[in-house]
């Protein structure tokens, strides 16, 4: 458990951090390090790190759009179309983040092993 | 098996990164575009509209107040800064909008949408757009200043995309995953080139030609007259000519080709068009002139216009910009005010080119053999090989048509001659205008100007009122380029220009007021060659008739005017048609509808019922009256709309209004009961899909983005009423694009609004906040502030400084 928290933090700290530096991909980049110096098993490989980045991009989102009335958001949600829904704009928004984060994370693990073996 | 899984688990993040990283169909690059850092997200908030910002190469500190409409006000110490700043400031707001139109207009717009934009594009180079642009530039480096303006106008703008960034790049940017370019001054002239295609690129010189061919002259002429019987020219009727002393161009001997061409490229809206009037101190309530002006164009968001003060110790002017070109283009400084509309003159035709052999290095002309040269245009395609299409010139002007392109004859083709390719600085006009002070700088201004001709309306402190109508005018014969023309025969080409003092204008005249309404501009006592080749007939009348009406008018009545609903071509057909209808021969809901229509007041209201009728039924009336033109083996077009009304009033049992396919011989009066019938069934079809057809609902006005209309940064369904033809112009997705009254108190008062919002951003709560009060009819004064010190309006203000 105490690994998984680990992992979620360093997840956070450094897809926030590249994020300055790097394009989208830097979440990509986060969930790679952290799996390879931190290292979990089962579902955990994928889901913490996905949940760590869900949670930054959506708040993230949440905050630069809320304070502008999320006058932008309502429209991509329906150019997308997602209803013209903001709130489900940045779920979706969390889910793709997440989901990059999480497979480059799995990829890291397996590396991961290799190298051990 | 760690192998494997090592494989597939990289595979799938290649895949997932590629995925998310790539435009996929109209899918932006999904990771790219929500990434809250650098996406989408980071263009939901407001511009910053204050503090200092470093500008390379400004000489002083340059003072931008916003007020609450986010119109920028900018204060400079000379021209170049001045325009410096407007570039830097019209980039800020419109960046990518200046763009994309120039793009159009080069038919660059393959590299951003793909192949789907390669027929735009070709037509736009065969169009010879690129050609007159840098045409344009090469006389305006004629003028080392109009060239300094234009490169300190480009420098303001790349000040700003420099500071730009991927995470700040406006949002269309990012839908399609590409980057600002740098401006040029020729992307400046390409603009104007935007506005002469949109305004002055019209003809039908090849439709009339298989027309004439085809029903010979006399049916031709009862079809398309020079003058239409009704005529309320721009310039009033009893205007003395006298002082011409250049005759009209003598018609040559000769043929013209009657050739069969089947397609022609896209034209310009035939409703692009505009009202402009003033009134005289003796017929303003207040004893100042006051004009008025609403150019109607497509309406798009971002809007066309953007407002702007501009200023420098020796002038201040306020009013409609348009973002990529320099200076003020309808507006009013503390001496006059002035606007345009469309003057809608025949300045394109057409030559039948006959070449030497396939290779096509030679032309016929003067019965000897000319060289012809070769543009190699270069269209980039997205996501696709790059397309070549050479273009022939000749002396005339591009080959558009040849067997690459609507035609199939390897040794023949069309070539245009159009008066956007002679180049001209028509950016100085507008810059002069913005300094003029009384009549005279304001002819002198409009001197220069070629095109896109327009009728140029004029008000002054010191109680002037005037209208040019202005641009380089080919002097030709009776008939010349109203149909194709023999490319080979040297006096088919044009042979002189009206001289410019002899445009058609008026100062002061007798009746108090000046108006234009893209009606004819002169009637038949004027010398040279002009005939109606697409006049708007309703519009100038119902607007003189109004200032025929009474003594003195105010700027309410102004506005009243602008918000005019009048349908004058329903008014001046309807009662015939009732007259004719016999009601016996209609079912219960036939009856019902008729009823309603027989009611109505002749006013496209939008809560009327009338209306919606109206222009179904006249639609269809129309295309029934017209059955003939409608053919795919040869480009034709149906008549205008008052002389199909004249026919149908005048001659109810013409050939023409015998419907082809039936074996009965229909009269203008049968049409009228088929329509109706017809009417009626695909109303009641709408009824019982959308609900109520009241005029609002039923016209469905729409102000459409202009990147393919995207329904998600669009406004649909406006409450506002007006039509085509009418003086409030509002159909469905084309209108008044600004609206603008100036008083010529001291200083001036003004009222301007146009339906969109001053910044470009669809992040912004200034997208489109002026959409609302522009459809009910309502005015923001402008805020003309007299100098540099911030007032009570003023929300924000900005400092450009010039950097070390």
């Amino acid at each position: 458990m105490k690994t998984n928290i680990i992992n979620f933090v360093i997840t956070i700290i450094l897809a926030v951090l590249l994020s300055l530096y790097l394009p989208w991909w830097s979440v990509m980049v986060a969930g790679f390090v952290s799996a390879l110096f931190f290292s979990l098993k089962k579902a955990a490989v994928f889901f913490v790190p996905f949940l760590a980045v869900f949670c930054f991009w959506a708040i993230y989102a949440f905050i630069v759009s809320s304070a502008n009335d999320f006058t932008l958001a309502k429209k991509i949600a329906v150019l997308l179309p997602l209803g013209g829904n903001p709130h489900v704009l940045i779920l979706v928004t969390g889910l793709v983040g997440g989901l990059a984060s999480g497979v480059a994370a799995v990829f890291g693990k397996q590396l991961v092993g290799l190298v051990r073996k | 098996m760690k192998y494997l899984k090592l494989v597939i688990t990289f595979v799938v993040t290649i895949v997932i990164f590629y995925v998310f990283n790539t435009k996929l169909g109209s899918i932006p690059p999904i990771g790219k575009f929500l990434d809250p850092a650098g996406g989408v997200w980071q263009n939901d908030q407001e511009e910053t509209i204050d503090g200092n910002v470093n500008i390379q190469g400004l000489s002083a500190p340059v003072t931008i107040h916003y007020d609450e409409q986010l119109i920028p006000h900018i204060f400079a110490q000379n021209d170049l800064d001045l325009y410096k700043a407007q570039g830097y400031i019209t980039a800020k707001h419109r960046l990518w909008q200046m763009e994309f139109q120039t793009h159009a207009a080069a038919g660059r717009v393959s590299e951003l949408i793909g192949s789907a934009g390669l027929n735009y594009d070709r037509s736009e180079r065969r169009r010879g757009m690129g050609f007159g642009a840098e045409k344009a530039l090469e006389k305006m480096r004629e003028n080392p200043e109009a060239i300094k303006f234009l490169e300190a106008y480009r420098d303001g703008v790349n000040s700003y995309i420099i500071s730009l960034d991927a995470k700040t790049f406006p949002v269309e940017y990012k839908l399609l995953d590409y980057e600002p370019e740098a401006w040029t001054t020729k992307k400046t002239t390409l603009l104007l080139m935007y506005m002469t295609k949109m305004l002055a690129g019209g003809d039908n010189d090849l439709e009339y030609t298989n027309m004439l061919r085809k029903f010979g002259k006399e049916r031709f002429d009862l079809l398309f007259p020079d003058f239409f019987d009704v005529n309320d020219p721009i310039i009033p009727k009893e205007t003395d000519w006298s002082f011409i002393d250049v005759e009209i161009t003598k018609t040559p001997e000769g043929e013209l080709p009657l050739d069969t061409i089947p397609q022609t490229i896209e034209k310009p809206n035939p409703d692009n068009g505009s009202n402009n009037w003033a009134v005289s101190r003796a017929k303003s309530t207040t004893g100042n002139p006051i004009l008025a002006n609403d150019p109607h164009l497509g309406l798009n968001l971002p809007s066309i216009w953007f407002v702007m003060q501009l200023s420098t110790p020796e002038y201040n002017t306020m009013g409609a910009t348009l973002p990529g070109a320099l200076g003020v283009i309808s507006g009013f400084n503390n001496h006059i005010a002035w606007g345009e509309t469309n003057a809608t003159r025949d300045v394109l035709d057409w030559y039948k080119i006959e070449f030497k052999d396939t290779t096509r290095t030679q032309y016929k002309y003067d019965n000897q053999w000319r060289n012809t040269s070769v543009r190699i245009e270069e269209i980039k395609v997205k996501g696709a090989a790059t397309v070549i299409d050479s273009v022939i010139y000749t002396h005339h002007g591009p080959v558009t048509y040849d067997h690459n392109f609507m035609s199939d004859n390897e040794k023949s083709g069309y070539a245009m001659k159009w008066v956007g390719h002679i180049g001209g600085n028509n950016q100085g006009a507008f810059l002069a205008l913005n300094k003029s002070k009384n009549y005279d700088d304001y002819v002198n201004a409009l001197k220069g100007y070629t095109a896109p001709a327009q009728n140029f309306v004029f008000a002054s402190t010191e109680g002037d009122i005037a209208i040019w109508i202005q641009g380089l005018f080919p002097n030709k014969w009776k008939g010349q380029g109203k149909f194709l023309l023999d490319g080979s025969n040297p006096e088919h080409d044009w042979q002189s220009y009206i001289p410019q003092a002899f445009n058609a204008h008026t100062k002061n005249p007798e009746r108090g007021f000046v108006s234009s309404a893209n009606q004819h501009p002169v009637d038949k006592n004027y010398p040279f060659y002009v005939f109606n080749d697409g006049y708007e007939t309703y519009r100038n009348r119902v607007i003189n008739d109004f200032f025929n009406s009474k003594d003195k008018f105010s700027i309410d009545d102004f506005k009243a005017l602008h918000n005019n609903n009048y349908n004058l071509k329903a008014a001046e057909l309807l009662p015939f048609m009732f007259d004719s209808m016999d009601d016996s021969l209609m079912t219960s809901e036939e009856k019902e509808i008729y009823t309603q229509i027989k009611a109505w007041d002749f006013n496209n209201d939008i809560e009327k019922l009338g209306p919606s009728i109206w222009s179904k039924w006249y639609s269809k009336l129309y295309h029934l009256t017209w059955d003939e033109f409608d053919t795919e083996e040869e480009a034709l077009m149906s008549p205008y709309a008052y002389q199909t009304i004249y026919l149908m009033k005048t001659k109810p049992e013409n050939e023409f209004m015998d419907i082809v396919e039936t074996p009965e011989k229909e009269t203008a009066q049968d049409l009228f009961l088929l329509s109706f019938k017809d009417t009626v069934k695909e109303l009641m079809e709408w009824k019982a899909k959308n609900g109520d057809y009241n005029w609002q609902a039923y016209k469905g006005t729409h102000v459409g983005h202009l990147l393919q209309g995207l329904p998600a940064f669009s406004r649909f369904d406006l409450p506002i009423g007006g039509d085509r033809n009418i003086v409030n112009a509002a159909s469905a997705t084309h209108g008044p694009s600004w609206r603008m009254i100036v008083e010529m108190s001291s200083p001036p008062k003004a009222f301007g609004i146009y339906p969109g919002g001053q910044s470009g951003n669809p992040g912004s709560a200034y997208y489109d906040n002026f959409i609302d009060d522009w459809a009910i009819g309502k005015y923001h004064e402008l805020n003309f502030l007299h100098d540099a010190k911030a007032t009570d309006q003023i929300i924000g203000t900005q400092t450009l400084t010039p950097s070390k």
